[in-house]
């Protein structure tokens, strides 16, 4: 859905998604990061389990929360990529003790 | 990195690190009041100049001159004595001007003498069918990614609306060699007559040579489709088509990106929690704050600037945070402000800000059926209610938005009515009969964002805190 200029010039930020390496750019957002690795990031939502990916990018609608350092239902889209960071997408609602 | 407040008490506290935030912190810190600003974002720009201090997009003409003023409203801030906070979410704001703020996991509580509020706009709900696929967005969220990642669409991508940044969007995208396959305008046919007794105004305003010239630049390289009436996107699981309907044909296309705008709206979760009053405004369709010509709130010591004041645009916002600020100096220490330009200079800059802003809100008014959807149509995304569950609640006696909550939860999701709230009004008002100024809104309260128990439990108590929840 969506590329990089080649402009960019930032240096890469490897994180992890679902236990896979991924290459992000700092002063990537999380879901920023999810929506340039063209991987299926969809999370599912915990009404009805249906597919989402982040909606507004800046902090308002909550479709791109996700799993992040081991801490369910982070704002995907103010959060900041850092070094080897672990991300999960997350299926339904956040799970007890994440 | 975790950066608690340095102090317990501010003579003023700026939320929102926009233009409005960013020239109110200035001002207040340069007429040396002590002067905290919290913001919710990786760096200051709010979305206008979102990622002004760190956006890769080096080549300056292709965000456009409009976005590079922001720099410069950052540099006055970094050289005033004004503490920043970033990556600061305000959870709490009450009558006593006590705030909480949740910073890397952790809840601080300040007090002010004055709070600002620069909380700013988000866009409008566009509840069509399918608007919670896989593959749509936000015009705003197209933007943000380029601003702040250089991304782009590069696949067949549709944006579809109206409002000015929908025109912006579609030239910077342009420029940074990304791919729009179409443009839906939605603009109704009326609104051009019901705007053309404003429009003096505007073409006297600096917004028409810019409004007009990025529209020619978009239209040289894009299919523009004027006049659409209905919009819908459908897919199984993932955006596959658009269908729409202009000049009374209904085309399909398939695509894998539809980029949505439809104006802004004021932000009004925080404002509002702390007993803001605002109104109904029936040319802007959405609630604004009550506030006097300084900004200042029915809540005496909250002032509010910038868009979440009213929608008024950049330039405005700027202007509008001086005032509030200064307004702020001269009740806590009126000698300062002889330092800062005189109220009556800023009134003056605002007037001239907010020029052509009637033409603006007249011509790009969203129709009807874009804002009140029916049937299967979601409008509450958080809990997945549908148009026909609002109005089955209706018929069955849900009165208002708050009533509706105990039949169907809208509105208690994660976002807290941010993207349903003015749809669920509207719908209402139509079922019932009622001007959505009768119908009401949402009762907002602390937290206006979520917070993990644990982070409230971890907030230090009293004895008094523990006596007042402990029985016995």
């Amino acid at each position: 859905m969506f590329k990089r200029s080649e402009q960019d010039k930032r240096p890469q930020v490897q994180i992890f998604v679902d236990g896979v390496a991924v290459a992000a750019r700092q002063g990537d957002t999380v879901s920023a990061a999810l929506l340039a690795s063209r991987r299926d990031v969809r999370r599912s939502t915990a009404v009805s389990g249906a597919p989402r990916l982040p909606y507004c990018m800046m902090g308002v609608c909550f479709d791109c929360l996700v799993t992040i350092d081991g801490v369910g239902n982070r704002q995907g889209c103010i959060v900041p990529v850092a070094e080897g960071m672990q991300i999960e997408i997350q299926k339904g609602k956040r799970e007890i003790g994440k | 990195m975790t950066m608690a407040p340095k102090r317990e008490d501010y003579d003023v506290v700026v939320i929102g690190a926009g233009p409005a935030g960013l020239a109110a912190a200035a001002t207040s810190a340069e007429a040396g009041l002590s002067t905290l600003l919290l913001d919710e974002n990786i760096g200051p720009g709010g979305q206008v100049f979102r990622a002004i201090s760190s956006t890769p997009v080096t080549e300056r003409s292709q965000l456009g001159a409009d976005y590079w003023v922001g720099a410069d409203l950052v540099q006055s801030l970094r050289a005033s004595n004004a503490e920043v906070i970033h990556r600061a979410t305000v959870w709490s704001l009450d009558r006593n001007l006590d705030i909480a703020v949740s910073i890397g996991g952790a809840s601080a509580f300040v007090k002010a003498k004055r709070v600002i509020l620069a909380t700013g706009a988000l866009e409008r709900p566009f509840p069509i069918p399918g608007w919670t696929l896989p593959g749509v967005m936000t015009a705003g969220a197209a933007q943000t990614m380029l601003k702040s990642s250089a991304l782009v669409p590069d696949g067949r991508t549709v944006i579809a609306g109206q409002g000015p940044l929908l025109w912006l969007l579609a030239a910077q995208i342009l420029r940074l060699g990304g791919r729009i396959d179409r443009i839906l305008d939605t603009t109704e046919r009326g609104n051009y007559f019901a705007a053309l007794p404003h429009a003096f105004a505007f073409l006297t305003s600096p917004y028409f040579a810019k409004g007009l010239s990025m529209m020619r630049e978009v239209k040289a390289k894009v299919q523009v489709v004027s006049g659409v009436t209905e919009l819908a996107a459908s897919g199984d699981g993932q955006l596959a088509s658009v269908s729409y309907v202009a000049g009374g044909k209904r085309e399909t296309i398939p695509v894998d990106l539809l980029l949505l705008h439809q104006g802004v709206v004021p932000n009004v979760n925080l404002a509002m929690s702390a007993g803001v009053e605002h109104r109904w405004d029936d040319l802007q369709l959405c609630w604004s704050p009550v506030l006097d010509a300084s900004g200042n709130s029915s809540v005496a010591g909250i002032a509010i600037a910038g868009d979440g004041a009213g929608i008024g645009g950049a330039n405005a916002a700027v202007v509008r945070g001086r005032i509030a600020a200064r307004a702020a100096v001269e009740a806590l220490a009126l000698a300062t402000a002889a330092k800062l330009p005189a109220m009556a200079t800023l009134r003056v800059d605002l007037a001239r800000a907010e020029r052509g802003r009637v033409f603006l809100d007249t011509l790009f008014r969203p129709a009807p059926q874009f804002r009140i959807p029916s049937g299967d149509t979601i409008v509450c995304r958080c809990e997945e209610v549908t148009a026909k569950d609002v109005l089955d609640s209706v018929a069955i006696g849900a009165t208002g938005p708050n009533q509706l909550k105990a039949y169907r939860r809208t509105g208690m999701g994660p976002c807290q009515g941010r993207l349903c709230g003015l749809t669920v009004t509207e719908l209402m008002a139509q079922a019932r009969g009622k001007t959505p100024q009768a119908i009401g809104y949402y009762r907002l309260r602390a937290p206006v964002k979520p917070i993990t128990l644990a982070e409230l439990a971890a907030v230090p108590k009293g004895e008094a805190d523990v006596k007042a929840v402990v029985r016995g």
